[in-house]
Order: C-alpha cells, then sequence, then structure tokens
C-alpha cells in the first residue's frame, strides 16, 4: 500500500503533471464561477464555502480520472493484479497518493478563494475547516479512486468516470460545505459536529467499500 | 433453448401480463371511481395512489440491484447480472414516473413544480446514481470485467444511500422547509384509500416484475446473438 502510494507520489513528484493540471483546472473553475456570475455578488461564507467544493469536486474527478492512465497505458494493469499482495491495498495506496494530491491542490485553492472573493471580515475556525478539508477530501479521493477505476475499462472513460462520481459524492458534497460554512464564521467542531459524523462516515464507508471492491476489480 | 428457459420463465410470461393488466385496471377503477376526494386537497391528490406505489418500488428495485449485484459476485451467475441490469433499469423508469407525478402534484398543492425537500432531493440523486449506473453498462465492452464493475457499482450505489438520506435531512432539516411536508398517509381516513393504495401497489408490483421478465429475456437473447455472431465470424 505505502510503496504504491509512493510510488504514484514519486511520478507526481518527477513530472508534476497532474499537480499543475489540478492548480490550473481549479484556478479556471473559480474564474468561470466569477465571469458567470457578477463576481461582487460572490461573497458570504456559504458561497465561499461552495465554491471551495464545487471547484475541488470538478477539478478533483477530472485529476483522479487520470489514477489509472498510467498502468493502462504501459500495461501494467495485469501486473499490479499479479502483485502477491492484497489487491485492496493497491486500492488504498492509489487513494492515499489521491488524497496527498488533492490536499495540496486544496492549500493553494483556499487562499486562491478568500483573495479572489475577498472574504476578509470572516473570522474562520482553523480546526473546524482543517478537519473538514482532511475528511472532504478523504471522500474525494475514495470515490474518486473506485470510480476511475471501475470506468477505466469503458471506451468513455472521461465522461463516465465524473457521471459515476458526482451523484455518489452528493452526501459528501452537502454536508463538507455546510460544514465549510460553518467553519468560516468560527464554528468549533462541535458546533459542526453533525456535518463532520456524516463525512467521517462516509470516508470509512468507501475506503472500506474500495478496499474490498478491488479484489474483483483487479481481478482478469 | 437452454434449461433457464423452462416452465417458469413460460408460465410467468403467461400470466404476468393478464395479472398485471387486471390489477392495473382494478387500481385505476379504484383512484378514478372508487376512492372519495380527499377534503383539502381534492381530485389532484388521486395521483397519489400511482406515484407512492411507483416510488416504493423504485426503492425495492435498486435493493434488488444491490443484492443480485453482490449475488452475481459471489457466484458468477449471469442470470444475476441480467436481473441486477433489468431490475436498474426499471427502477430507473419507475423513479421517472415519480419524478413526472411528483410535480404535478405538488404544483396545485404546494404552488410550485419543485421544492428542495429532503425527499424529492433524494429521489433526483438516486436517480443520477442509477442513470449512471446505465451508462457504465452502456458505454463498456459488455464483457465479464464490465459486468463485475458494473455489481460493484450496484452495490457501491445502494451504500450511497443512507448516507444520502442523513445528508440531506440534516440539510433541508436546519432551514426552515418551504411547506410543510404532511406525511400523507396520515391523511388516509377512508378504507377505500387503503384499499387503493394497496391495489395500485400490487398493480406496480405487478408491472415492474413484468417488465423485469421482459427486459432480462432480451438481455439474454442480445448475449446468445452477440455468442452467435462471434463464433460465425470465427468459423
Amino acid at each position: 500500500m505505502w510503496a504504491i502510494a509512493r510510488k504514484d507520489l514519486a511520478i507526481e513528484r518527477r513530472t508534476g503533471e497532474m499537480l499543475s493540471s489540478l492548480f490550473l483546472l481549479a484556478l479556471l473553475v473559480v474564474l468561470v464561477f466569477a465571469f458567470a456570475v457578477e463576481p461582487e455578488r460572490l461573497v458570504g461564507p456559504e458561497i465561499a464555502a461552495g465554491m471551495t467544493w464545487a471547484t475541488l469536486l470538478f477539478s478533483g474527478t477530472l485529476a483522479l480520472n487520470r489514477s489509472f492512465a498510467i498502468e493502462r497505458e504501459s500495461g501494467a494493469w495485469t501486473a499490479l493484479a499479479l502483485l502477491p499482495v492484497d489487491r485492496g491495498s493497491i486500492f488504498l495506496g492509489k487513494m492515499l497518493a489521491n488524497f496527498v494530491l488533492l490536499g495540496f491542490a486544496s492549500l493553494v485553492l483556499l487562499p486562491a478563494i478568500s483573495i479572489l472573493l475577498g472574504t476578509h471580515g470572516l473570522d474562520p475556525a482553523p480546526l473546524t475547516l482543517a478537519l473538514t478539508l482532511v475528511l472532504g477530501v478523504l471522500g474525494i479521493a475514495s470515490i474518486g479512486t473506485l470510480c476511475a477505476a471501475i470506468a477505466s475499462r469503458s471506451r468513455a472513460r472521461e465522461v463516465l468516470m465524473p457521471l459515476l462520481a458526482f451523484p455518489l459524492l452528493a452526501p459528501l458534497l452537502i454536508a463538507a460545505a455546510r460544514a465549510t460554512t460553518g467553519a468560516l464564521v468560527g464554528s468549533s467542531p462541535s458546533e459542526v459536529q453533525p456535518w463532520l459524523a456524516v463525512l467521517a462516515g462516509f470516508d470509512m464507508i468507501f475506503a472500506t467499500a474500495g478496499w474490498l471492491a478491488f479484489d474483483w476489480i483487479l481481478e482478469e | 433453448m437452454t434449461a433457464d428457459d423452462g416452465t417458469p420463465r413460460a408460465w410467468r410470461d403467461r400470466v404476468l401480463p393478464w395479472a398485471t393488466g387486471a390489477a392495473m385496471t382494478l387500481a385505476i377503477v379504484m383512484v378514478f371511481l372508487v376512492v372519495p376526494d380527499e377534503r383539502e386537497q381534492g381530485v389532484v391528490q388521486r395521483i397519489f395512489y400511482f406515484h407512492v406505489a411507483a416510488a416504493w418500488l423504485a426503492f425495492a428495485g435498486f435493493a434488488a440491484v444491490a443484492v443480485a449485484s453482490a449475488w452475481f459476485l459471489r457466484t458468477g451467475s449471469e442470470a444475476a447480472d441480467r436481473l441486477a441490469h433489468a431490475c436498474a433499469e426499471v427502477g430507473l423508469l419507475f423513479t421517472t414516473l415519480v419524478l413526472v407525478t411528483g410535480p404535478i402534484w405538488a404544483r396545485p398543492i404546494w404552488g410550485t413544480w419543485w421544492t428542495w425537500d429532503p425527499r424529492l432531493t433524494m429521489t433526483v440523486v438516486l436517480w443520477t446514481i442509477y442513470a449512471a449506473y446505465l451508462m457504465l453498462r452502456r458505454l463498456s465492452a459488455g464483457d465479464d470485467t464490465t459486468r463485475r464493475y458494473a455489481a460493484v457499482l450496484g452495490i457501491v450505489g445502494a451504500l450511497n444511500i443512507p448516507l444520502l438520506v442523513l445528508a440531506v435531512r440534516l440539510w433541508r432539516g436546519i432551514h426552515p422547509a418551504v411547506m410543510i411536508n404532511k406525511d400523507p398517509e396520515a391523511g388516509l381516513k377512508d378504507p377505500s384509500m387503503v384499499w387503493a393504495l394497496v391495489v395500485a401497489n400490487v398493480a406496480m408490483a405487478l408491472l415492474f416484475d413484468w417488465l423485469v421478465s421482459l427486459r432480462t429475456r432480451l438481455l439474454r437473447i442480445d448475449r446468445e446473438v452477440a455468442a452467435l455472431e462471434m463464433e460465425d465470424s470465427q468459423g
């Protein structure tokens, strides 16, 4: 599991492909929102929270779509399946690598959104914000990795992956956006506790589901 | 043809169309001629019987997708795979019925076609989950790998439902709801209303079963044709 994650992150460190496209994509999504709606209207904690998660969702799913591209293009898929390890740990490794990438992206995205939308005057609670980000990004990574694997064999995988991932991420998006709204107005973790609980439940269920499902997904 | 084409299926094929037709006729007669008008909502409330029945059957169908998917992953039975596929299709059709009849009912009663009430929100998300499931089937090769992936998605989709229910309840519960969503069942005072709902449910269940049996048969024939074509092109 650590080896898989390390391998993916090492490739990423050398090429920087995914991270750079993730940053650019996230920035573009924010710009698209600003152009589509009068930027002056995009104010308030709800909008900032919603934008953050909509942006993470769009850029994240598009980037995670590539999770298995290297394996597929180099024919390493079968090699992965033949590894004498538990297949679930291959999923966990992939998920971990995607989590780290998305985590980096969100660290850049948050200040960008706060500067571009001018969220000054808000009094964010760092702990709540950090918890929400970690739990939310973990959920996107788990569903994203699983859906990328499920879509990877289809002829329209680029379209299919977000089609599969977005509806499944609906509960996560609802919970993460509400918790972030709370965090931006300074709520402590216990005040947004129901949302954090939904996020934690989501992460546990789908990390476990992916871990178990990879037994069937990697079978050739 | 093969053995799973034997008597039970033939029996179902002969009985189901007639049973569905009879039950549906009875349901229509009851809903339009027997049941009294609901006191506050008037005639439009009659859509309730089909709306609720379609919703229950759709949810049962999605549960069946998950069960059949698990069965397929355990045993590799192609019949289970076809059952999951057909149940997703018919479940999606019934969810569409719910989403069409709902606004028709809501417009005169609530004054709006749509509100982000927890049940409505959940239903529309479920619709997208199973539409995506069918897209996966359609856009993939249709080989054994596709069947396995679809089965995984069929189970993951069902796992998502409790979280979805929890999230939309919490979400729309915190804000004041646009309308007070009275539980419609609390209003069934006339016993004929209960009977009409039961009959509508039975009729919809038979219709569901019939459509699923038609679809599973068609999926099997498709597969046999594909196998024959493959044999032909090789020979």
